[in-house]
């Protein structure tokens, strides 16, 4: 990740230790501090609106971290995200209903829901690639999201699980600032465990997995293995953002997890820009806005009141639009546009890299 | 008996829907996951001929049919054909984003209300009587009819007609077919609109049938095991793989649980994947193509 970054400059670590370092020159940890800083700082300024903006843009970061690690690095492409995220929301509403189970139960448990869905889910791929496994995870999607109807009709839940706010160290999680801050560790926490698995020997068997299989095979990664491995984490990954997702909302029902959902997460990794962990978080932020940014844009429109009830509709067709205009004019994302700009910023005022072979 | 008539009628629906599926498949390779939508489109174009073809019913499906083949050659020819050399599934991400956009599209037009454009036409839908007691609607009994007229035209077509071998030909080899001086985007653009034609001929129908809502693409999602289970690129697997699902389907809503019935064609789906990917009459190699 961090080798991807455009340096001016040549190679000058000289030690492991500076080999191993997240962030390696002066500007990146000053940027980070001040990013940090940042972060920390926004709940003391914004308004509940706004904190609840940014919660549910860390909820979907998770989520869009864990797709991005299955698709855009290994390469499985899974159609069924928003079953995993079902999975996890479903373990919290059954555990704390059933058994009055805490937050630091019911959280561990959804993560190994989610990595033994993970092994259901990756099976296929043993077996399948490319379109027929999207469309095995779509199929598995439909099913997690029937046993959790099921699970709701039988108790006569029928409406939903109410979900009580959790606690933790006797502390009750409640009020936009305490959970903007709990889902920010969480989210900090996803891209972190992400960086290290996928600067480690399991990030680069994936990525070989990614660009051939047979060759990866053939340089002696276990195929299967690595990539039920890519399925359990992500799906683990899926689950815990789920179970944050049902503790946050304090609800839990089937219909918020609908094959839009799916759609929307990978919406974030093709829109982020596939292959980049930076593009997952791009992604989720963008798709979270989206729909305020066209409400917004829509009520400054001259006579905004005759086009309310449609704004569902129009959410949607933007959605699309945004969608098909990205596959086919910017592949390379949102991140794509941002590595652009910085290029443009390095080269200047040469409008070209020099060619591969001349830098050395 | 009445559970027969109802597997045959269902069955009837997935097939015609799950021939569109195999159709595009078959010649480009692409999974249009928006044959839902552009199949409701279909029949909200019924709706709109029919207030101005009010007089005669005939004339109003007859070019509600004519537009829906255009509808399709534009989505190739505006869309489609621009994801051309792009990876396999950029193209199915385009039709799910295609989908989206004619749901919004559709919401904003003809609004989400249900509607009965056979009220709109003037038709009524009387059961029939079938000898055994069993109780068929009209529309349901002119559904079964056009699933065996538009099997029984597309293996007219593909077997013997010129254009129908030409898509044969670039199904098995673009390369070749091209060489041959078979026009590749033609044939993919035909493929689109035969697709969308086959797909709003039975959006058309059910929604004369039981009304139109916007669960109308959840049908066609559930007819893809269908095209699946009997092999995504056979016509003749098209309609094994319907009576199989709408089969499986109609038995477990009847016997085991009614709220089965939106994941049993899914789980027919997931065994048959781990059985035989390929499907009843599929090509083996087909899966190391994708």
């Amino acid at each position: 990740m961090s080798s991807r970054l455009p340096r001016a400059s040549g190679y000058f670590r000289t030690s492991y230790a500076q080999d191993f370092a997240l962030l390696q020159s002066r500007l990146e940890r000053l940027s980070f501090l001040i990013f940090t800083l940042a972060l920390a700082a926004f709940p003391l300024i914004a308004s509940a609106f706004y904190l609840d903006l940014a919660c549910q843009i860390f909820l979907a970061a998770i989520g869009a971290l864990s797709l991005m690690l299955l698709t855009g690095f290994a390469g499985q492409i899974s159609l069924g995200h928003a079953g995993l995220l079902a999975a996890g929301a479903f373990t919290v509403g059954i555990l704390s209903k059933e058994w009055n189970a805490p937050f630091w139960v019911t959280v561990p448990v959804a993560a190994l829901i989610g990595a033994s869905l993970g092994i259901v889910f990756g099976l296929p791929s043993l077996r399948l690639r490319g379109l027929y496994l999207a469309v095995s995870t779509l199929a598995l999607h439909f099913v997690v999201v029937y046993l959790g109807g099921e699970y709701e009709t039988r108790r006569g839940y029928s409406t939903g699980i109410v979900i009580d706010p959790p606690q933790i160290a006797g502390v009750t999680i409640g009020g936009g600032r305490v959970w903007y801050y709990v889902l920010l560790t969480f989210a900090a926490a996803a891209l972190l465990v992400c960086l290290n698995l996928l600067r480690s020997r399991s990030g680069r068997a994936w990525r070989a997995l990614r660009a051939r299989e047979t060759v990866a095979e053939a340089l002696g990664i276990h195929i299967a293995a690595y990539k039920l491995l890519a399925f359990v984490i992500s799906s683990a990954m899926a689950s815990v953002a789920g179970a944050l997702f049902a503790y946050y909302r304090g609800f839990v029902s089937v219909e918020a997890f609908s094959l839009f959902l799916s759609i929307q997460y990978v919406a974030m990794i093709i829109v982020g820009g596939m292959g980049s962990l930076l593009g997952a978080i791009f992604g989720a932020v963008f798709v979270t806005l989206f729909p305020y940014l066209i409400e917004a844009a829509l009520l400054r429109l001259p006579n905004a009141q005759a086009y309310a009830g449609d704004l569902f509709a129009v959410n949607y067709t933007a959605f699309g639009v945004v969608m098909i205009a990205f596959l086919l004019f910017e592949p390379a994302g949102l991140v794509g546009i941002w590595r652009h700009v910085q290029t443009y910023f390095l080269l200047w005022p040469f409008k070209y890299r020099p060619a591969e072979g001349a830098r050395r | 008996m009445q559970l027969l008539v109802n597997i045959v009628v269902l069955a009837a629906i997935y097939a015609l829907i799950a021939c569109g599926y195999v159709l595009i498949y078959r010649v480009s390779r692409v999974l249009n996951l928006a044959h839902g939508e552009l199949m409701m489109l279909g029949a909200y174009l019924l709706l709109a001929t029919a207030s101005s073809f009010a007089a005669s019913p005939l004339l109003a499906v007859a070019a509600a049919v004519g537009l829906s083949l255009l509808v399709g050659i534009l989505v190739y020819v505006v869309l489609i054909r621009r994801m051309t050399g792009e990876a396999v599934l950029a193209a199915v991400l385009t039709t799910v984003a295609l989908g989206i956009l004619l749901r919004g599209v559709m919401v904003l037009v003809w609004s989400a209300q249900q509607q009965y454009p056979g009220q709109a036409l003037g038709i009524d839908n009387p059961a029939l009587v079938l000898p055994g007691g069993a109780r068929i609607s009209v529309m349901a009994a002119m559904l079964v009819g056009a699933t065996a007229l538009t099997y029984g035209g597309l293996f007219w077509f593909l077997r013997f007609g010129r254009w129908g071998v030409r898509m044969r030909a670039v199904g098995q080899n673009p390369l070749l077919a091209a060489q041959r001086g078979i026009n590749l985007h033609a044939i993919y653009a035909l493929a689109w609109g035969l697709s969308t034609l086959t797909g709003s001929i039975a959006g058309m129908l059910i929604a004369l049938d039981s009304g139109l809502t916007s669960s109308m693409p959840i049908v066609a999602l559930k007819a893809f095991p269908a095209a699946l289970v009997g092999g995504l690129d056979s016509l003749v697997g098209s309609l094994a793989g319907s009576f199989i699902i709408a089969a499986t389907e109609v038995l477990s809503i009847q016997y085991i649980d009614p709220l089965l019935s939106d994941v049993v064609p899914f789980l027919v789906l997931i065994a048959m994947l781990m059985l035989r990917p390929w499907g009843l009459f599929g090509t083996r190699e087909e899966l190391d193509r994708v």
